[in-house]
C-alpha cells in the first residue's frame, strides 16, 4: 500500500512539475486573492492582524478547491480510469498517494500565502512561524477530504461546481479550528484544542478515505 | 394483512395526533412562568429537530451504510436513503425556520451565530449537496454508491450538533426533557403533550418516506418500462 502511494504521488507530482499549473495558475490567483481580501478590508483595517489568520483561510479555501479540481482532471481523459483499475492498483493506496501529492501542493501554496499574510496583511512573523505546524496539519487534513469528495464528484454533471457544495460544508471545522489556532499563536494563547479536532479530522478522514475509496473507484 | 392494515392507518393516526398536538399545545397547556406563550413552540421545534437529524438522517445513513455492505446492497435501500434525505431536507428547512421565529422575540435576531444553529444549517448544506450529488451521476449504480458514501461522510456532523451545546457554550439552551442526571424537566400535560408532538412527527416522516418511496418506485419502473418498449421498438426496425 505505501509502494503504491508513493508511485502515485510520485507520479501527480510530476505531472504538476511539467505542467506548473500550481506555479503560474494557482499561486498567482492566490496571491490576488489575498490582496482583493486586503482591498476589501480597507487600508486602515487591512493593516491590523487579526483579520490575517482568517483571511488567510478563506484563500487557501479558493486554491485548494483549484488544486482539488486538478488532481481529479488528472484522471479525466478518456481511458485513464480504466487503465488504473486494470492495473488492479489497491484503491487505499491511490488514496493515500493522492492525498500526500495534494497535501505538498496545499502546503507549498500555503507556505507562499503565509508570506503573502505577512507581507500584505501585516501579520506578525513570529506568530505565523508558530502557526505554520497547524496550518500544515490542517492542510493535510483538507487534503485528505478534497482527495474524497473529489473522488465523489469527478465525472459526474458539473464536477467543478458540485465539489465547493459537497466539500465546503466539510472543510467548515477543519477552517474554524486552523483560524484559531492561528489566531491563538498570534496571541500566545492555548493552541492544543485546536490541535485535537484538527488532529483528529486528519485521522478521520484518512480512516474513512482507506476504507471507502475502493468503492467509488469501482466499476 | 396487518401490514396492510398499519399501512392504511399511518396516515389518518399521524393526522389525529398532529391535531392533538396542536390542540394540546394551542389551548389546553398553561403559558410559561418565563416565556409566556412562546413556550407552545416547544411543542413543535424539538419534535421537527429531532426528526431532521435522528429520525431521517439516521434512516438515509442506515439505508446508505445498507447499501455499501455486500450482503444487503439492493435498489430499495438507495431509494430509502434518498427518499429519506428528501424528507430530511424538508425537516433541517423547518427546524430552522421554527428556530428562528423562537429566537427572534428571546435572542432579538433571527439568526445567530451559535453553535448549534450553525452545525445544523450545515448539515442542511450536506443534505442538499447529497441531492445534487445524485442529480449528477445517471449510472444508477455509481449514483447509488456515491450518495451512500456522502451520506455516511455527512453524518459525522449529526453529533456534533447533538454535543454542540456541551462543547460550546453559545446563545442555543442545553437538554430542554432531561437534565445530565436523566432527570424528567417537563411534568404534567406538558410532558404528555411534548411525548404526543415527538410521536406525531415521528409517525409523519414514515408517512412521508412511503409516499415518497412509492413515488420513486413508481418511476424507475416507469423508466424501465420506456427503456424495454425503445428497445423493442429498435429489434423490430431491425427485423424491418
Amino acid at each position: 500500500m505505501i509502494r503504491i502511494a508513493w508511485l502515485v504521488a510520485l507520479k501527480d507530482l510530476r505531472i504538476e512539475a511539467r505542467s506548473r499549473v500550481l506555479l503560474w495558475q494557482v499561486l498567482p490567483f492566490g496571491a490576488m486573492a489575498l490582496l482583493l481580501s486586503g482591498l476589501a478590508l480597507g487600508p486602515t483595517h487591512a493593516g491590523h492582524s487579526s483579520a490575517g489568520p482568517g483571511l488567510f483561510y478563506l484563500v487557501t479555501l479558493f486554491v485548494a478547491l483549484l488544486m482539488i479540481n486538478r488532481s481529479q482532471a488528472i484522471e479525466r481523459t478518456p481511458g485513464t480510469r480504466a487503465s488504473i483499475a486494470t492495473l488492479g492498483l489497491d484503491p487505499a493506496g491511490v488514496f493515500l498517494g493522492k492525498t500526500l501529492a495534494l497535501a505538498i501542493e496545499l502546503w507549498v501554496s500555503g507556505v507562499v500565502l503565509l508570506c503573502g499574510a505577512v507581507l500584505v496583511l501585516h501579520t506578525a512573523l513570529h506568530g505565523a512561524l508558530l502557526a505554520l505546524p497547524s496550518i500544515l496539519v490542517t492542510l493535510g487534513a483538507m487534503a485528505a477530504a478534497g482527495t474524497l469528495y473529489g473522488a465523489l464528484t469527478s465525472g459526474g454533471e458539473g464536477a467543478a461546481t458540485l465539489l465547493p457544495v459537497l466539500t465546503l460544508p466539510a472543510f467548515a471545522p477543519l477552517l474554524i479550528s486552523g483560524e484559531r489556532s492561528f489566531s491563538a499563536a498570534l496571541n500566545h494563547g492555548a493552541l492544543w484544542q485546536w490541535w485535537v479536532i484538527v488532529v483528529v479530522a486528519l485521522v478521520a478522514y484518512l480512516g474513512v478515505g482507506i476504507l471507502l475509496y475502493g468503492v467509488l473507484e469501482e466499476s | 394483512m396487518m401490514k396492510q392494515l398499519s399501512q392504511r392507518l399511518l396516515g389518518p393516526v399521524t393526522l389525529v395526533l398532529l391535531a392533538l398536538t396542536f390542540w394540546l399545545g394551542m389551548w389546553v397547556t398553561p403559558p410559561d412562568k418565563v416565556q409566556g406563550d412562546l413556550v407552545r413552540l416547544v411543542y413543535v421545534h424539538p419534535a421537527i429537530a429531532w426528526v431532521a437529524l435522528y429520525v431521517s438522517f439516521g434512516t438515509a445513513t442506515i439505508a446508505s451504510a445498507l447499501y455499501l455492505w455486500k450482503r444487503t446492497r439492493s435498489m430499495v435501500m438507495d431509494r430509502v436513503a434518498h427518499c429519506a434525505m428528501e424528507v430530511s431536507v424538508v425537516f433541517i428547512i423547518l427546524t430552522l425556520i421554527t428556530g428562528s421565529i423562537w429566537g427572534r422575540p428571546t435572542w432579538g435576531v433571527w439568526w445567530a451565530w451559535d453553535a448549534r444553529l450553525t452545525s445544523t444549517a450545515i448539515l442542511g448544506v450536506l443534505a442538499v449537496g447529497y441531492l445534487a450529488l445524485r442529480r449528477a451521476n445517471d449510472d444508477p449504480t455509481l449514483r447509488a454508491r456515491r450518495s451512500a458514501v456522502f451520506a455516511i461522510l455527512s453524518a459525522i456532523n449529526v453529533p456534533i450538533i447533538h454535543f454542540s451545546v456541551l462543547w460550546w457554550k453559545t446563545l442555543h439552551q442545553g437538554a430542554t426533557v432531561f437534565t445530565a442526571n436523566r432527570t424528567l424537566l417537563i411534568h404534567g400535560i406538558m410532558a404528555w403533550t411534548l411525548l404526543i408532538s415527538f410521536v406525531a412527527f415521528t409517525l409523519l416522516f414514515f408517512w412521508l418516506l412511503r409516499a415518497r418511496y412509492r413515488l420513486e418506485e413508481s418511476r424507475d419502473r416507469a423508466r424501465s418500462a420506456a427503456l424495454a418498449t425503445s428497445l423493442d421498438m429498435r429489434r423490430r426496425e431491425g427485423a424491418i
